[in-house]
């Protein structure tokens, strides 16, 4: 479980990123966290796994106290949390199976990683959760020798091979076609049902929040502006966050290229 | 870039009035020195001697020709010493440089105020000597030899090297680390696995080009006494033997083309 109170963060620049965020997260809940570019979604979830440091208020994980770590326990506290970023963030020229492999770093001594002799656990589970996300084959090629979508499957692998207590994932679709970002949302769905994982989701995207979510928090200029179930987010509430816009509009505009994305057919049959 | 609402229009200008006159002072500066400096030029020439150039590079183009093609049995153990003297130096050189930029680049240096500018000041201590200068000074305290040519090949390709290196370092994608770090990595680990394999095809890259441009300064370093091709050109110029001076001319010209040859060869493998 994962609790915030008062969080908040202020950037040495003097810019006010977060201001006293406080919420519950239960295990097994899959949060969106929504809201327009620069409300401080990133620097929220960075600010968990200390990517960030907070400037005020307190994250507890499982009754860790995480704001005062320092060295060694900070270090231990991260091994608990696995995190998705945008763009994938892999090791570009890693192997795939060193990519899964860095996320068991943290148990690791150095010399055993420097050398890339990892336990034979570590290997066999790098292994089945390559075969999970429907890569088993490649753990040898090099991780910039795959596609986006494959990409992002490495990196929830990676993710996963530390057998996490939270999963951190930073706008996960941010790079990926429609079809592939529901993919990628579903696989994050399940393997969160599956081991009762609780994840803290920051996308852009509304429909997507609504449809793989639990829970959706809506942030806007640093401050929680909504929170609650996906099916209470309705237009009034999508302008508290983002501001005035036609939602009706833009609903039936994002189901429209969906559908279209969905049925490469007609594209092929109008090439002919 | 200037805006103005004129009766006819906006009229809209590439540089302002001060911009203009900035380059033109900057352009009238360029040329007067220009001047200057051929005045200066001017003052020491001999116009004899320049008059008489002409019969003069004829005269010794004529004693080169034919080279001394018996001479190059003499030259196999110098050209195997100049060899070892830039690989050798080259690799003590890129085995201090990377500490040495690891502490220099601003990402990865254990402090900004103190170590820091010590590593940059061994990077310019050691670019601004010209590795000719360390071995006429190494010459004077390690005696003459191919330990000398060695050490000073080595001492000036740290800076190169740990310069070219630290900006790598510097450039690298910051993404990948905090991915790193996120999974609860140390210090090491996090160079091990994300910085490392970021700037290693720069590292191969600027070792051998380091290395080819070791094999052409090794090749004269000999005329201070520290070893190898150098040595025997000396020895070739003083007694006026024109033709062994041309020999070893092709020598180093066919060394330093299979150098590159190789250096282009690994970057092309690396990149």
């Amino acid at each position: 479980m994962l609790e915030l109170k008062q969080l908040s963060k202020t950037y040495h620049t003097g810019d006010r990123a977060l201001t006293d965020i406080s919420f519950t997260v239960p295990a097994g809940q899959v949060v969106g966290l929504i809201g327009p570019s620069g409300a401080g979604k990133s620097t929220l979830i960075r600010c968990i796994n200390r990517l960030v440091e907070p400037s005020g208020g307190s994250i507890s994980l499982a009754n860790t106290e995480l704001t005062s770590l320092r060295g060694r326990a900070l270090r231990k506290a991260r091994r608990r949390i696995g995190m998705i970023f945008q763009e994938y963030a892999l090791v570009e020229r890693l192997t795939v199976m060193e990519n899964v492999l860095s996320g068991r770093l943290g148990y690791v001594p150095v010399w055993r990683s420097f050398l890339r002799r990892f336990n034979g656990d570590d290997i066999a589970l790098a292994f089945s959760l390559l075969e999970k996300v429907g890569l088993g084959e490649h753990h040898n090629k090099r991780a910039d020798a795959l596609s986006g979508g494959q990409r992002q499957r490495v990196g929830i692998a990676r993710a996963l091979e530390q057998n996490p207590e939270l999963l951190l994932v930073d706008e996960p679709t941010a790079s990926l076609d429609p079809k592939t970002s529901r993919q990628i949302m579903r696989l994050i769905q399940t393997v969160c049902r599956e081991r009762n994982l609780p994840a803290i989701i920051n996308i852009h995207d509304v429909m997507l929040a609504q449809q793989f979510s639990d829970r959706i928090i809506g942030l806007r200029a640093g401050e929680v502006v909504f929170d609650g179930k996906p099916e209470g987010l309705t237009d009034d509430v999508l302008t508290r966050i983002y501001g005035q816009e036609d939602w009706a509009q833009v609903r039936q505009d994002q189901s429209g290229t969906d559908t279209e994305k969905r049925s490469p057919a007609i594209d092929v049959a109008e090439g002919v | 870039m200037t805006q103005a609402q004129t009766q006819t229009g906006p009229t809209w200008q590439f540089r302002s009035g001060k911009q203009q006159l900035l380059r033109w002072a900057g352009w009238f500066w360029l040329v007067a020195l220009t001047v200057f400096c051929w005045e200066l030029m001017n003052r020491d020439t001999i116009w004899a001697f320049v008059a008489d150039a002409p019969d003069q590079a004829a005269d010794i183009g004529d004693r080169m020709f034919p080279p001394a093609w018996g001479y190059v049995n003499e030259l196999w153990g110098p050209l195997w010493d100049t060899l070892n003297i830039a690989t050798l130096g080259t690799i003590i050189g890129v085995v201090i440089a990377i500490p040495v930029a690891f502490l220099a680049a601003s990402n990865t240096t254990p402090s900004r105020r103190f170590v820091r500018p010590v590593a940059l000041l061994i990077i310019v201590t050691s670019r601004s000597i010209n590795s000719l200068i360390w071995a006429l000074l190494l010459v004077a305290i390690i005696g003459p030899g191919l330990l000398s040519g060695i050490v000073a090949i080595g001492l000036r390709s740290i800076g190169f090297v740990a310069k070219l290196l630290y900006e790598a370092i510097e450039e690298i994608d910051v993404r990948q680390v905090e991915a790193v770090r996120a999974t609860g990595a140390s210090g090491a680990q996090i160079i091990d696995y994300a910085v490392v394999p970021q700037i290693l095809p720069a590292f191969w890259g600027i070792s051998v080009f380091r290395w080819d441009i070791n094999i052409r300064e090794s090749t004269i370093l000999g005329l201070v006494g520290a070893g190898g091709l150098g040595l025997q050109l000396q020895a070739s110029l003083s007694t006026l033997a024109w033709n062994q001076v041309t020999m070893i001319f092709v020598v180093i010209l066919i060394t330093v083309v299979a150098s590159e040859w190789v250096s282009a060869r690994v970057r092309q493998a690396v990149l």
